[in-house]
């Protein structure tokens, strides 16, 4: 198998990671780790998925001032549901996948938000923060189907090829006439 | 139905969220470093690129707009050490009426330059990562400010960066007075109000209804972590809270948190 395309899933996250550090629009990071999630809960293994888990929650943590391990489940629990429910998903038609990124986008911050509830004191819900966490949601909408259409043009550039099959086969040939 | 792979995964996810968030903090903070040292490249990829563009933004100006901005810079400068001797005097003679009145020296503090490479990716914690650690001399509780204003204080400390909770943050009270009336108050938490970036809560110790729109408000020094006297912003307006016990004041934050680029970091402090 072409390891090409998980190499950039990865490379990708790990991006995305770091890119929600550099660009907040309107005081809103710019997290697209929702929709990677989405991704690679539809379209990948437990394995890939799990990597890419740990790659974006731990890397979240150690860069924000959440306690290390925090988001992990969220994120975790989040690609874990997808993944065991895919064969019900309509995940090829583009409105599924925006609605899955909506999805992720608003119940990840939310879960991670919850647990931690738990240990500090972060910012207290009010109308700003849902406010913000609405918005996350709309740009993993917008985010999730842009990644498939991203994603699935280098899974056809880098996958190999599948040998097509002729109909013609030698040993199934009738042969008329004197031999 | 699940299969094996499935309640593994689930497992081998929990086990680890656990171990992780019960880690003992040295370790927690040692695994931090080593995660966040992955992103170390794109941090200096991103530093080199702003200075590039900032000696671009140079690049098109005119040998004539270079020496009137040299000459201007010349004459803020004199005016700068004018009013540095003026201090300086000032200073002098305040350890010296202090010294006579038995009272304890004042605390001076120097200031280090430091770039923000950093902002906090999550919506509920308010936070900026600099690029001055442990071996520039950064220490946990430093104050961090612009120009402007007071914009918070060193959360974290890493070796080659820091992580600054800001003003406004749950993590960052900052005690401060009202200039004017000398009504004194803790900063907490930000307005939630999603168009008030930049607005925070301060809450007065005692009901205060001289606080006006557009009065002051400064640190006042009390806690010790940040001098006195550091401007953090202007009154918006203000509410009678929890039955006229006490003031509730919005203030307007005079640095510009969502625009830093440079920061100052309170380092040494020395009697």
């Amino acid at each position: 198998m072409n390891r090409v395309p998980i190499t950039l899933l990865f490379l990708a996250t790990w991006l995305a990671v770091f890119g929600q550090t550099q660009f907040p629009t309107l005081g809103i990071p710019l997290d697209i780790r929702p929709a990677l999630i989405v991704y690679a809960a539809l379209t990948h293994g437990m394995p890939t998925l799990l990597g890419i888990v740990a790659v974006s929650s731990l890397g979240t943590d150690a860069l924000s001032a959440n306690p290390i391990g925090v988001s992990l489940i969220p994120c975790f629990l989040l690609g874990f549901v997808l993944n065991l429910q895919r064969h019900l998903l309509l995940r090829e038609q583009r409105f599924a996948q925006a609605w899955l990124g909506l999805s992720g986008g608003i119940a990840m911050p939310l879960m991670t938000w919850g647990l931690l509830q738990m240990e500090s004191q972060p910012q207290p819900m009010g109308f700003g923060l849902l406010l913000r966490i609405l918005m996350l949601g709309i740009l993993n909408a917008a985010a999730c189907p842009a990644l498939f259409v991203v994603f699935d043009g280098l899974n056809d550039a880098f996958e190999y090829k599948p040998i097509a099959e002729m109909g013609f086969r030698a040993d199934r040939e009738i042969k008329r006439g004197r031999t | 139905m699940p299969s094996r792979s499935f309640h593994w995964a689930l497992g081998l996810a929990i086990a680890l969220a656990v171990v992780l968030l019960n880690l003992p903090p040295v370790a927690a903070g040692r695994l931090r470093v080593a995660v966040s040292s992955l992103f170390l490249p794109l941090f200096g990829l991103v530093g080199s690129f702003q200075s590039l563009a900032d000696r671009a933004a140079f690049a098109p100006l005119t040998r004539s707009t270079l020496i009137a901005e040299i000459e201007r810079l010349r004459m803020t400068q004199q005016q700068l050490q004018l009013s540095d001797m003026q201090g300086r005097a000032a200073l002098e003679e305040n350890a010296r009426l202090r010294s006579l009145l038995g009272w304890q020296p004042q605390v001076r503090w120097t200031h280090k330059a430091a770039r923000v490479i950093g902002r906090e990716p999550t919506t509920w914690w308010r936070s900026l990562t600099l690029d001055f650690g442990e071996r520039h001399g950064a220490r946990v509780g430093q104050p961090v400010l612009t120009s402007d204003g007071l914009v918070g204080r060193i959360r974290e400390v890493y070796p080659l960066t820091c992580q600054v909770v800001l003003i406004g943050d749950t993590e960052c009270g900052v005690s401060t007075l009202v200039r004017e009336t000398r009504d004194q108050g803790l900063i907490q938490s930000t307005a939630s109000d999603p168009i008030g970036e930049g607005v925070v809560l301060l809450r007065t110790l005692q009901h205060s209804p001289g606080i006006l729109a557009g009065h002051s408000v400064v640190t006042s020094g009390l806690g010790g972590v940040f001098p006195p006297g550091i401007p953090v912003g202007q009154v918006v307006d203000t509410r009678s809270a929890e039955g006229g016990l006490y003031t509730e004041v919005r203030v307007r934050l005079a640095a510009r948190l969502n625009r830093l680029e440079e920061v100052w970091v309170l380092t040494q402090k020395s009697p």
